[in-house]
């Protein structure tokens, strides 16, 4: 039973081989734009990371402590003063520093990209129809897969895991900004375009404010998907945190682990507090928080 | 000022919208075009809103009024039909012209207040002014005005979340009022709030309306309320416009018996005027005319009572005849020493329910005056109380008219609605 090379009762399908060949001819084809690609989000990356190594720890340590303090609470502060504290006696300092330029890098653009497609997919139905199969392949694909690529496109180092971590952490993003806009009260949307606002406005005035709260839920996911692939990206030369993780799996080596674990959990602990405590203080929280 | 004319507008939701139109249009029934799937919320519906009219929708949920409003200021497109606010025909002009259109001449109230929650109270009235490009001085100065008018003067930098739900309304009427639009569209803007409230900001808008004589076109799914402040009522059922009339042609002459029995639970007393059961009066004197005519004017029209007026009609007061018989006894030459100054004239806009206290103060016929306090009509007792009878008869007759017990008219709990509401 054979149709040309294929056998029907023992099928064998080369799809692998055709993605292959596919990103062969996208990673030939847009080199260039690839190449530019990984040049800004290495610089972004090592900035980041030079000024957060440049000072010495008890300086960056109080900074942070500080934003905890203007954004959130005096105790969150005193919290973050300890909990970094622990890092730098933990020796992860310098490998959390690098973990979290990492994230911020990689958070950054997966934002900057989710949001104005989660809008696209709010104003326009076809759109989102389209979108949301490929949001869905994007979050069931196990991570570890978006590796391949991307160091089959960037090569061994930071470019690699920052682009694989970027796709991995993008669908909260995308989903939660279009469900945002989605969900601002028709009847608030209807009085802009009732006195003659245009399209844009709307959008800048009554949609994006009132969906604020949601979409700062988003990037919150956006941000802590990150963190738990920053570490995997490890795996291509990334360095950080996960190169710690991963080195005490290779050697069994318990200590190791539970103390470069247990610095991720306070990044994301500090990360996650610091971006709620920014959604609190978005406008429409803060209006409805006012009593007479 | 402006005005408003529908010609044969049609919203149909669906795929099949085009075909259901067609169907429509060669007179096919609801039914028939159910079957397409599709929903014709508003079937060609025509009418003309004219200059400083407060113009009424009224009909239940799913009766097609909201998308009717909103195909007036285009926010819904009609499947057919036109638009045409003056002289511009909305539904045919592109998005950009509808926008100016929108800004220069309509403005909006909504039913559940939408107001910016993240903006101050002046922010929010200010708002369609913003829109328009205005200068943030000059148009917190007129949104600050607007917020005088509707009673809010001092609330201009608090946030929605700390006002009460009439508050907020006044809110949405001063975004309204401050945009300089000529019409006003108000979508059941009263119906989110309670029956207190919303009668107090019926009379507000009643009063506002007086002053400024906008155009306007309210929603309302609240018969009461449809009475209360329409010059013109429309009914609507499924989609279509059953009928157009004042609150007395609608009560006194319903077009459908769906009409009829809407209209059966309505507070009659507080819906006609004085003027609407008034009849002509017949033994009417000149002022300076002495007792000996007026006798004889009474004995042709055989009646107790004679209505005193000027040259122009000015009402003077009554006389009886008892007094007049005396009157012509003593030889007086003139009715002064005998009219009853204290006779009650009430105007012509009274309510039913405001006359029975008059009509129990003066056995003579109630004197119907207009603003001149000419005398137009009179009412006498009997008249009053077969109004009333009336009124009473219908109540009950008209659940024997037609379609009691279809599910699709008006069942017990609006009916009860209605009745607790605006009363």
């Amino acid at each position: 039973m054979r149709i040309g090379e294929f056998d029907l009762l023992e099928p064998r399908l080369r799809l692998g081989d055709a993605v292959e060949a596919a990103f062969d001819w996208f990673t030939d084809t847009f080199r260039t734009a690839l190449d530019g690609v990984s040049a800004a989000l290495t610089g972004a990356y090592n900035l980041l990371t030079d000024i957060l190594l440049l000072a010495p720890f008890y300086v960056v340590i109080v900074i942070l402590a500080v934003l905890a303090l203007v954004v959130r609470s005096w105790r969150f502060a005193l919290f973050t003063m300890a909990s970094f504290y622990l890092i730098v006696a933990m020796d992860q300092w310098y490998t959390a520093m690098h973990t979290l330029s990492l994230v911020l890098v990689a958070a950054a653009v997966a934002v900057a990209l989710s949001i104005p497609l989660g809008i696209l997919a709010a104003k326009s139905n076809t759109f989102e129809g389209i979108i949301r199969p490929v949001l869905d392949f994007m979050q069931t694909m196990p991570p570890l897969v978006y590796l391949i690529p991307a160091l089959a496109a960037f090569g061994v180092g930071v470019t690699g895991g920052i682009v694989a971590t970027v796709i991995f952490a993008m669908p909260p993003g995308v989903r939660f900004t279009n469900l945002a806009i989605r969900q601002v009260d028709t009847e608030v949307v209807e009085a802009g375009q009732a006195f003659g606002a245009s399209p844009r406005r709307i959008l800048r005035q009554i949609q994006l404010p009132l969906a604020l709260p949601t979409i700062m839920a988003g990037i919150n996911q956006v941000i802590m998907l990150s963190l738990s692939m920053v570490v995997l990206a490890a795996f291509v030369g990334a360095a950080g945190l996960g190169g710690e993780v991963i080195n005490a799996l290779m050697r069994l080596d318990v200590p190791q682990g539970a103390e470069a674990g247990l610095a991720v959990v306070i990044l994301a602990i500090y990360l996650d507090r610091m971006v709620a405590a920014l959604a609190d203080r978005a406008p429409v929280v803060r209006a409805s928080r006012v009593r007479t | 000022m402006a005005t408003i004319r529908a010609e044969g507008l049609y919203k149909i939701f669906g795929r099949k919208a085009e075909q259901a139109l067609r169907l429509l249009e060669d007179g096919a029934d609801r039914e028939e075009v159910l079957r397409l799937g599709v929903t014709p919320a508003v079937v060609d519906a025509s009418f003309e809103v004219k200059e400083g009219e407060i113009f009424v929708v009224m009909g239940l949920s799913g009766s097609g009024k909201s998308t009717l409003i909103r195909m007036l200021n285009g926010l819904w497109e009609p499947t057919a039909g036109h638009v045409h606010i003056d002289d511009v025909d909305i539904a045919r002009i592109g998005s950009k012209r509808l926008r100016q259109v929108r800004k220069d001449k309509i403005g909006m109230v909504f039913q559940h207040f939408a107001l910016l929650p993240h903006r101050t109270v002046v922010e929010n009235a200010a708002y369609a002014l913003d829109i328009q490009g205005m200068g943030k001085r000059e148009r917190f100065d007129r949104a600050a005005e607007a917020l005088k008018m509707v009673g809010l003067g001092g609330w201009e930098e608090k946030f929605p979340a700390q006002l009460s739900g009439g508050m907020k309304q006044r809110v949405g009427l001063a975004r309204a009022l401050a945009s300089g639009s000529d019409v006003m569209l108000m979508d059941e803007a009263f119906s989110a709030l309670d029956p207190l409230i919303r009668r107090e900001m019926q009379d507000q808008l009643i009063e506002l309306q007086a002053r400024l004589g906008k155009t306007i076109v309210f929603i309302t799914h609240d018969l009461n309320e449809a009475m209360r402040l329409g010059d013109r009522i429309a009914m609507m059922r499924e989609g279509r416009i059953v009928q157009i009339g004042t609150a007395e042609e609608v009560l006194n002459d319903p077009a459908t018996d769906y009409v009829a029995q809407f209209v059966a639970d309505v507070d009659r007393t507080r819906v006609l005027t004085a003027e609407s059961i008034m009849e002509p009066a017949q033994a009417v004197i000149g002022a300076g005319t002495g007792p000996r005519t007026a006798l004889r004017t009474m004995r042709e029209y055989q009646v107790g009572f004679a209505f005193v007026a000027a040259r122009d009609r000015t009402f003077r007061g009554t006389v009886r005849d008892e007094d007049v018989a005396v009157a012509t006894n003593r030889g007086d030459s003139s009715l002064d020493n005998i009219l009853d100054p204290a006779a009650i004239a009430v105007h012509r806009d009274t309510l039913l329910a405001d006359l029975f206290g008059p009509a129990c103060e003066s056995s003579a016929p109630l004197a119907v005056v207009d603003d001149e306090h000419r005398l137009v009509g009179v009412i006498p007792r009997v008249t009053l109380l077969a109004a009333m009878a009336s009124a009473a008869t219908d109540g009950t007759e008209a659940p024997q008219h037609g379609e009691s017990g279809d599910a699709s008219g008006p069942d017990a709990d609006t009916a009860a609605t209605y009745e607790g509401s605006g009363r």
